[in-house]
């Protein structure tokens, strides 16, 4: 199967993919297992910090400061970067990050590189657009390296092959590792992925990954992981490239001591996580010789563009709102059709790719508010949820597509017009009451016409009272 | 034509119009009302530690400063340890007897891997997170070292541990800044969770740490690079 | 005090006896009700379905309606969210200062039934008898929109003759979200599933929530189910008392 990169295919909606995904047991039991247990476990380690709040509440004013000062904050990096060794480049979009990429390997004569679990790098569609150069992406990260293997696309931004079970992963490992007899043990799966990297990491010339966090102050990449396989790319290679969406920066070395906390505690459910790298341009004598940083926008100053969904740029990828959404916990990544799936997803890509070509991903939400909750940095998902559905509505209103009348449209201007007066609100009850005759048995609607029959395919409908709480408190007075 | 620095911070500049153009970055106020620092007394400080450490899978010991080469002796024979890479810079008495010491003097990466284990300082811990960090100071080694053999032992003085993160981070301001000083934190062994979230340790790095606690002599002064 | 009593539109419709409920329990408590009749629906399902320009002229007639009120109480969480946290967005939309001040004045006046008795007033018994086994649904709206945190259990608590039975995965969402029910319909049901079972797994006699539109959700297909568990708005436990239920 293709990787299909951003920009998402505008012809699959969330509602209809959401449909297979639920039909499918594998799928739903790995998915309610992953995300209560994620859930669980940062629910303890957060309810550990008494200062919890405070620190929501800083990382969300670090990043409101650096976004709205992003200009600054990005020379200033440029910057420290150049002054630490590294060099700089920008990307417009993905296809010129791609091309700079490319040339940087292929003027290393590099034919294979090896990564680091990387969002952005999937955003660009790297890998497929290194293949066409005749160059080979090796993901080192195990879930990676599964999905990878096995053709398919990640379901979660945190454990991207959370979808497979063990058996699935032992017979792809047989099939592609030259395994004959390998067991089904988490543990021995994972050294047999130790054994397949390990050649790459000792031989591959050039590493490429993505960042955490970039440091304006000091010019520090920071990379957060747990297998040591980022540590590796980090270090053995002669050549790092880190492609860094323009709203990971911070501004200052300090800020750590707040996104050092939230991530990890929001990410995994730990206190931190095994492996945090830091390094500042190039270090003599120590892991690689050249340091390229690439700078990319890719859509980015387009979300800057809008005062209120901008702050979905305040994210720090610890997928906390995945593992707690109702939707995501049932529909999995896939239903997404986008590299950011879940709540994050559903605000982030349609303002990447314009709303037009994501309008379902606004409405794959109940709003129940607890991805605002558990959110570190505190992003209002729900509010920009709300917001973004009303660009779709006034996108769908200002340029009509030819085909049948819109039925919602009609109807919610006509609700409209009726309730905006007590009158025709009370004749609208009244008509309702009369019309709901036909369709009542047994004291309740259970079909519904047209769209409201999804909401009698599983529950009835309770109709006019017969006589409406206005018309009891005028008989009683 | 315009280059794509030029070209993307005038996007940058145009999507953020609605900022007053009188605002600095400055103004955007930073509310810091969470702890930094720990107030509980030292000695519990160093019991969390290690009893953090030691959640996450790693084995720690306390050990004394007389005691300490045959503490890292012991822990090696344990491991069957034979070949121990050791930086060049190891402190003084740290050598254990009878163990083969590697050191690490512009090695190759096989030369790295052919070890057993890698004996090092650090630059301090965190009661907090259980976590050592590694700042490319004295005793420290280059990153490589503690990445390839499979068997990781750390030691730390007491006194290097601080209680929680925004103290670690504040020691590490000046490091940071230097290129030649590259900081790794470590809070167990390496782990992935990626197969059903089952947790498995020991993934690519060290499958083992080992941190060796020494009891500070108080008049001493600490190794800290 | 004077209560004017924001009934919401379904509840008006639909519900009527949580409304009369809420009168009941009112002025036993001491207070003066009264219903401006001039009211009609808040705008919520259009404002979060994206039709927001659609929503502005409910908008304003709600802060016609209440603008002179001493206090607005409502039986429904999720409408007096819509209230406080997006009519200041609806006004800014709108582009009417003098709408967003109107809004401004009126929201601090704003309540949800069972925080306007607790946080408000400072009751937590108000005398109610209900002799069955229940179990309380902490909509999504009531628990993190406007944080009534405990409130209604507090009240339920003091219930006498009444079991409160604790609900299991209670905070998580019944599937309902207004349009996302319809829109999302297979979504909608698979998360409802869930409610029920955890509802049914109770052995409670009644589903009690402080919204009734996710009552009508989870009681919809208790109903198709013909589960034999009824659905109940807070409203018509604390109306009742050991002289009879407030019907």
């Amino acid at each position: 199967m293709k990787y299909e990169p951003l920009p998402t295919r505008p012809g699959i909606r969330f509602e209809d993919a959401a449909r297979a995904a639920l039909d499918n047991t594998q799928l739903r039991r790995n998915m309610g297992k992953a995300t209560q247990t994620i859930r669980a476990k940062r629910a303890v380690v957060v309810e550990e910090l008494p200062d919890w709040q405070a620190l929501r509440e800083a990382g969300r004013a670090i990043k409101e400061r650096t976004i709205r000062h992003l200009d600054q904050y990005l020379l200033e990096l440029e910057a420290s970067v150049q002054r630490a060794g590294g060099q700089v480049h920008w990307a417009r979009d993905a296809a010129e990050a791609n091309r700079i990429v490319t040339s940087i390997i292929q003027a290393e004569k590099a034919h294979e590189v090896i990564k680091i679990k990387s969002l952005t790098t999937d955003e660009i569609g790297l890998n497929e657009a290194l293949l066409e150069e005749g160059i080979e992406a090796v993901e080192t990260d195990l879930a990676e390296l599964i999905v990878q293997l096995a053709g398919d696309r990640s379901s979660h931004i945190l454990v991207p092959a959370i979808h497979k079970n063990r058996s699935e992963i032992r017979d792809l490992f047989q099939r592609k590792l030259g395994h004959s007899n390998l067991s089904d043990e988490p543990k021995v799966l994972a050294a047999a992925a130790r054994a397949h990297l390990r050649r790459k990491f000792l031989t591959v010339p050039v590493a490429v990954s993505g960042a955490n966090f970039g440091v304006a102050e000091t010019g520090t990449i920071c990379i957060v992981e747990s297998e040591g396989n980022g540590r590796m790319c980090l270090t053995l290679p002669r050549v790092l490239i880190s492609i860094m969406g323009i709203e990971k920066i911070i501004p200052a070395w300090r800020d750590f001591e707040v996104f050092l906390q939230l991530l990890p505690r929001s990410s995994t459910g730990e206190r931190m996580n095994p492996y945090t790298s830091f390094w500042t341009g190039v270090a003599p004598g120590d892991g690689p010789r050249a340091f390229h940083l690439v700078l990319l926008d890719n859509g980015r100053s387009r979300v800057l563009a809008d005062p209120v969904g901008r702050q979905a740029l305040y994210c720090i990828r610890c997928s906390a709102c995945l593992n707690i959404c109702p939707v995501y916990e049932r529909t999995g990544g896939h239903a997404y059709h986008s590299v950011y799936p879940g709540p994050i997803g559903a605000i982030l890509t349609p303002q990447l790719v314009g709303v037009a070509n994501a309008s379902s991903l606004p409405y794959a939400s109940s709003l129940c508010g607890a991805c605002y909750e558990v959110c570190p940095v505190k992003i209002n998902i729900p509010e920009v949820l709300i917001h973004l559905r009303g660009e779709v509505v006034r996108e769908k209103q200002d340029h009509p597509t030819p085909g049948g009348p819109d039925v919602e449209g009609l109807a919610m201007k006509f609700l409209s017009y009726a309730f905006s007066d007590r009158k025709r609100y009370e004749r609208v009850q009244k008509v309702g009451r009369v019309g709901q005759r036909l369709m009542t048995r047994g004291g309740v609607i259970d079909r519904l016409p047209g769209q409201l029959g999804g909401w009698t395919a599983m529950r009835d409908v309770f109709p006019v009272a017969p006589q409406t709480f206005r018309e009891w408190w005028s008989a009683r007075s | 034509m315009s280059t794509a620095r030029d070209d993307i911070l005038s996007r940058i500049r145009g999507a953020l119009e609605d900022i007053p153009s009188a605002e600095r970055s400055e103004h955007v106020a930073i509310p810091r009302r969470y702890n930094e620092q720990e107030s509980i007394p030292h000695p519990e400080l160093v019991d969390r530690f290690i009893a953090r450490v030691r959640e996450y899978k790693a084995q720690v010991r306390r050990v004394t400063q007389d005691s300490l080469a045959a503490s890292i002796a012991s822990a090696c024979t344990a491991r069957s340890v034979r070949r121990l890479l050791v930086p060049a810079d190891l402190p003084p008495g740290w050598a254990p007897v009878a163990i083969e010491l590697v050191v690490d003097r512009a090695l190759t990466y096989e030369q790295l891997e052919a070890c057993d284990g890698i004996l090092t300082a650090c630059t301090l811990g965190i009661a907090q997170t259980g976590t050592i960090v590694l700042d490319s100071g004295s005793g420290q080694g280059r990153r490589a070292a503690t990445l390839l053999p499979d068997y990781h032992l750390c030691v730390i003085y007491d006194d290097q541990i601080v209680g929680l993160v925004p103290e670690a981070v504040a020691r590490l301001n000046d490091v940071a800044h230097r290129p030649d000083r590259p900081i790794t934190w470590i809070s167990g062994p390496s782990a992935t969770s990626d197969i059903e979230l089952n947790r498995v340790e020991g993934v690519h790095g060290p499958r083992t740490l080992e941190v060796l606690v020494v009891e500070t002599v108080r008049t001493a002064t600490s190794t800290d690079g | 005090m004077q209560v004017s009593l924001f009934i919401t539109c379904f509840n008006d419709t639909i519900f009527p006896k949580t409304g009369q409920a809420v009168v009941h329990l009112l002025e036993r408590l001491g207070h003066v009700v009264d219903f401006p009749a001039d009211q009609t629906c808040c705008g919520q399902m259009h404002y979060n379905t994206g039709y927001q320009r659609e929503a502005i002229p409910l908008v304003r007639r709600f802060v016609e309606v209440f603008r002179d009120s001493e206090v607005v109480v409502s039986p429904s969480a999720s409408c007096v969210g819509m209230v406080r946290e997006l009519y200041p967005r609806a006004a800014e939309l709108a582009g009417d200062h003098e709408l967003a001040k109107c809004v401004e004045h009126l929201i601090p006046r704003v309540f949800e039934l069972t925080e306007f008795l607790v946080q408000k007033l400072g009751i937590e018994d108000v005398g109610a008898y209900f002799p069955h086994r229940v179990t309380y649904h902490p909509t999504c709206h009531s628990l993190r929109m406007i944080s009534v945190g405990d409130a209604p259990l507090r009240l339920l608590r003091n219930v006498r003759g009444m079991e409160l039975v604790t609900l299991p995965r209670a905070e998580e969402c019944c599937g309902f979200g207004g349009t996302f029910a319809v829109k999302n319909a297979d979504t909608s049901m698979a998360m409802l599933g869930d409610k029920l079972r955890c509802v049914l797994d109770t052995r409670a006699e009644y589903c009690v929530a402080a919204d009734n539109s996710c009552l009508m959700h989870i009681g919809g297909a208790l109903h198709r189910q013909r589960a034999g568990v009824g659905i109940l708005h807070i409203a018509e436990i604390l109306a009742s008392t050991e002289k009879g239920g407030h019907r």
